[in-house]
């Protein structure tokens, strides 16, 4: 599976908030069994994350846990929706981070979108996806 | 947020978010914030209520505020700290609302209720693992 990636906004109940799944080409269908772990993967984070986001000023929190050939990095965003991300290498992470958290600023203003409610737009997944294949699967 | 109508495409994701100076009327300003507290208090039938409702408007203006502020003011930075937090709404969260910065900070409780006294005070109360987890911050 490597090569693939999996992104995760978490609310404040730990109710998640948005997902999405990167596939390289070539993988038609993704796995049923690794959707599931991965979403456990993001899950058993959180605690870490948790942990982390008081010690650092900072709202990319680099990588927190690490599980097989897997990188769980979070990021942390001001209203404390935490984002988690599993990927097999770290490049490009911070950056995609820092855009789908611009992305979600301007979704989150507005004033019918109530904070922790999950999304629910085409808009935004698309974008989120162009996101992903731009930074993290080139 | 239904995108039946837009085919999967919307402006407010493409427009810029730092600094867009945009402004608003007056007047439509006032007509809408009239209408809120005549809406909140048309439904309730005493003052504590009003003010929970009003301020129950207020939250989720402000936590969308909130990401907003941090990511053009602060450049990204999170407060981890309680006093910090309050500064920070005390000059950049009332300046961006009200055009200049709240008059005094004073020391801290929690949980926040409005209360009227000599103008608006907002007192602040917060939990006590909030205090506890602060306090252990400053330790390390």
């Amino acid at each position: 599976m490597s090569g693939s990636f999996y992104f995760v906004m978490v609310g404040h109940q730990d109710n998640p908030v948005f997902e999405m799944e990167f596939l390289p080409a070539g993988k038609p269908e993704s796995k049923d069994d690794h959707r599931h772990l991965n979403q456990f993967i993001a899950h058993a984070a959180l605690d870490l994350v948790d942990e982390n986001m008081w010690l650092s000023n900072n709202m990319y929190l680099k990588t927190v846990d690490k599980f097989n050939e897997w990188f769980v990095s979070a990021f942390v965003t001001a209203g404390h929706i935490l984002c988690t991300a599993l990927d097999s290498s770290l490049y490009g992470i911070k950056n995609f981070f820092n855009d789908v958290y611009d992305l979600y600023i301007k979704f989150a203003m507005n004033p019918f979108y109530e904070i922790n409610a999950p999304i629910r737009s085409t808009a935004f997944e698309r974008k989120v996806q162009f996101l992903g294949k731009k930074h993290l699967l080139s | 947020m239904d995108t039946r109508f837009t085919r999967g495409k919307s402006n407010i994701l493409e427009r810029p978010l730092t600094r867009p100076k945009t402004e608003v009327s007056v007047s439509a300003f006032a007509l809408l914030y009239s209408e809120m507290v005549q809406y909140c208090q048309s439904r309730v039938y005493s003052v504590s209520e009003l003010q929970t409702r009003l301020a129950d408007m207020g939250q989720s203006v402000g936590a969308s505020l909130l990401d907003v502020l941090v990511l053009r003011e602060k450049n990204g930075k999170r407060e981890t700290k309680v006093l910090n937090m309050l500064l920070f709404i005390k000059v950049n969260v009332w300046k961006s609302l009200f055009g200049k910065e709240a008059d005094k900070l004073d020391g801290f409780p929690a949980k926040v209720t409005a209360h009227w006294h000599k103008g608006t005070t907002l007192m602040i109360k917060f939990n006590d693992s909030v205090i506890a987890r602060d306090k252990a911050l400053d330790g390390r």
